[in-house]
């Protein structure tokens, strides 16, 4: 009995010292005062040092009584995943996207009525649940893609394509003219396939094409966005108009190949242009050479881009001082400039088009914002794509598809065209 | 003054006497306890990270849980065991262990070869054991970044083919379906075999001088030294390493997982779970069925193993 006594005892202890790990000094409960620490975590590891440490300043400058700290984390989704788990996860965080509507208000603390937020700030719909709002965005970005002018120019395109046959031209006639990659898928690193989902919406059901895809068994037949999409990745990959060897591309050094001409083309929304265009200069280009062109598929002679929010600030429910933490998320929207220094489009309504989207004014391109899921229904098409395991915002089930395009695996676009529709008809059916 | 002395003497004596049969139990139970307060720490913390957590992944694999702790964890039964064996791109990703297997195959034979040929005097014996452990140093996702640089097109590799005159052996060795497993495989030997190099070389050197210079006064050559002192000697170590490697090869994940992500047909279990699993998916319930199922595995191959090569003692003399 003793020895019993004394292992469960030391178990307990062993336990309790390593959970004191886990406590956080605490202040006394919230007191609703713009004061005391506040952590912030971000994905942004390249700016955490210097651009975030400038917000710092003047936001303390501002309200003397709160100190930030910043803590950045590289593999931000995967890490928060799990950290989301304990009620450690700082005061001010950006919603990671595995988080479905409906669990918003188990992890973050409501900001407002969605109508009540409107008034101040764009995109209030896209992290909401039931009326309720739970972030506000750090930047929006527009959707198209980034192209290399001089290269395209040299292939003799310097108008914008208007339909997918045209883009598959252009990109022909880049290869015909000159030495350049017509398009980078970025296959390895994978996420930048992702950018392609982000593009639907240009189609007859604009912002709500993401609602209608729950209401249909089969995305992937001929006039739905998913298939506009992806049909042009698969021909472009097919008649052998992107990069040799998928398997090696480089993300960071995909930058330097389209600034210095030796990339025509990557699909990415408009976060992208302000990075690619740093890389033209450090190439020994212009900022110029980078534009930025709406994808390629006119809806009644029109086109149209899909505008979104980046990640979303939110308050972490557990923190001890949000009336803090919401001054630095208001004041982040409104005053740190992120949005614009990133090329974005301001989440604050009223807001200026940034210079990076300079050519959509020309061609008359029309903004869609997305429709939000009707009540109740804003966890359904998450629970569709991951029952179906069709990662729409991941890179699998496009590394797929360049395979099978580049004859690296079996079956063709119309059958594999098929087995999405199919699961995608499953899963549904299993999600209502 | 020393009357005094005298007469009290004893008695401390007596007492500690008297002390003893009583002290007796006591320190034999102290003895007991003794190793269990050592082992405390250790059985704590292997309960709190292994079992628990072994356990709880056994209960999520009969859920449908999606890995967030606010969301039910609906009792599902054996329905993602079931799906493990019905659904047609769960098990076939096996077969790319084969690669691997016959990878470790390999791995061990040149470990054996440089382990029995270092284990005799040579010249720069030290500088070569250095090189052939060095790989096992680096860690291996800085493995997988160099040979994603050496394999890529026109990279270190097809660049070295290319000065010896063998560029039209050049092709894409992690584009190409047909060559990555074998391009992935590689890597995993050149990573591995420093580790199987070590093993075997300690256990030869472990071996009696004298057997051997008996042996030389018999005439017998280096290969039947090889063959009937040095292979029944360490055969206890090349079994442990069969089954390091097979298991190993079973949940190969690092390498893949760095240099293509599981794309382009090198998916492997390990990386199939994670994907499924909290990676992408969220279908935890599953992932851990299937981790479940790779253990049982595991086990099991671990079981043939040791009934096909019995675990006798080794007797040299």
């Amino acid at each position: 009995m003793a020895k019993k006594h004394i292992v469960v005892g030391a178990v307990a202890v062993t336990a309790s010292l390593l959970l004191a790990g886990c406590q956080s000094g605490g202040d006394p409960a919230d007191s609703g005062k713009i004061e005391g620490d506040i952590t912030v975590l971000t994905q942004r590891t390249d700016l955490v040092d210097n651009v975030f440490q400038d917000y710092k300043a003047e936001f303390e400058k501002k309200y003397p009584d709160v100190t930030v700290t910043f803590e950045a984390i590289t593999d931000y989704e995967g890490e928060i995943a799990i950290r989301l788990n304990t009620d450690d996860y700082g005061d001010v965080l950006v919603i990671p996207n595995s988080v479905s509507k409906d669990q918003l208000a188990n992890y973050f603390e409501p900001l407002g009525t969605v109508d009540e937020l409107k008034k101040d700030y764009l995109f209030v719909d896209e992290q909401a649940y039931d009326g309720t709002a739970y972030g506000i965005a750090i930047t929006g970005n527009a959707q198209g893609y980034v192209y290399n002018k001089k290269v395209w120019e040299a292939a003799g395109i310097t108008e914008a394509p208007t339909t997918p046959d045209e883009f598959i031209d252009a990109l022909q006639a880049i290869k015909d003219e000159t030495d350049a990659i017509p398009l980078y898928t970025n296959y390895k690193d994978g996420w930048p396939l992702s950018q392609w989902t982000g593009q639907r919406g240009f189609g007859p059901e604009g912002g709500n094409y993401a609602n209608h895809t729950t209401e249909i068994d089969d995305p992937w037949s001929e006039g739905e966005d998913y298939y506009e999409v992806d049909s042009i990745l698969f021909d472009a990959v097919a008649n052998g108009l992107t990069e040799e060897d998928p398997s090696t591309t480089n993300w960071e050094n995909s930058k330097v190949l389209i600034g210095s001409g030796q990339v025509g083309t990557m699909v990415l929304g408009s976060w992208a242009v302000s990075q690619m265009q740093d890389a033209a200069v450090a190439a020994g280009g212009a900022k110029e050479d980078i534009g930025y062109w709406p994808f390629p598929v006119q809806t009644d002679g029109t086109f149209h881009s899909a505008v979104g929010g980046d990640y979303k600030n939110a308050i972490n429910v557990n923190s001890e001082n949000k009336a803090a933490a919401r001054a630095w998320i208001d004041w982040f929207a409104n005053e740190s400039g992120y949005a614009a220094s990133q090329g974005g489009i301001s989440p604050v309504v009223g807001g200026e088009l940034p210079a990076t989207l300079a050519d959509f004014e020309p061609l008359g391109v029309e903004f869609v914002e997305t429709v939000p899921a009707p009540a109740g229904q804003e966890a359904l098409e998450a629970a569709i794509y991951n029952g179906a395991e069709i990662d729409i915002w991941g890179n699998l089930y496009r590394q797929k598809l360049v395979d099978i395009a580049r004859g690296a695996a079996a079956g063709d676009k119309k059958s594999y065209f098929a087995e999405l529709n199919d699961k995608w008809a499953a899963a549904r059916a299993a999600a209502q | 003054m020393t009357n005094v002395t005298e007469t009290t003497t004893p008695v401390p004596a007596i007492t500690a006497q008297k002390k003893k049969p009583s002290a007796r139990p006591a320190g034999r139970r102290d003895r007991k306890i003794t190793p269990w307060l050592f082992l405390i720490v250790p059985l704590a913390l292997l309960g709190l990270f292994t079992y628990l957590p072994a356990a709880n992944m056994l209960y999520y694999s009969f859920t449908t849980w999606n890995g967030f702790e606010a969301t039910p964890k609906e009792f599902v039964g054996l329905d993602n065991y079931a799906a493990i064996f019905t659904r047609d791109d769960i098990l076939p990703v096996f077969l790319v262990s084969v690669y691997y297997i016959g990878a470790s195959f390999l791995q061990m034979a040149i470990a054996l070869y440089f382990a029995t040929l270092l284990s005799f005097s040579t010249w720069f014996q030290n500088l070569f054991k250095g090189i052939l452990f060095f790989p096992s140093l680096i860690n291996g996702v800085a493995i997988g970044f160099v040979f994603l640089y050496l394999f890529q097109p026109n990279g270190t590799l097809d660049g070295v083919l290319g000065v010896l005159g063998l560029g039209d052996l050049s092709q894409q060795w992690l584009g190409d379906p047909g060559v990555v497993n074998y391009s992935l495989a590689a890597t995993s030997v050149w990573r591995y075999t420093g580790l199987n190099f070590v093993l075997f070389l300690g256990a030869i050197q472990s071996i009696p001088k004298e057997l051997y210079e008996a042996a030389d006064l018999d005439g017998a050559n280096r290969w039947q030294q090889f063959r009937f002192i040095i292979a029944p000697g360490i055969k206890r170590i090349i079994s442990l390493s069969f089954i390091l490697a097979i298991s190993g090869s079973l949940a190969v994940f690092e390498i893949p997982f760095i240099m293509t992500g599981g794309a382009n047909g090198s998916m492997t279990f390990v990386i199939k779970t994670v994907t499924l699993g909290l990676g992408v998916f969220h279908k935890v319930g599953l992932a851990s069925a299937m981790a479940v199922v790779l253990l049982i595995i595991v086990l099991l191959v671990t079981a043939l193993q040791r009934r096909l090569v019995p675990d006798d003692k080794v007797d040299l003399s």
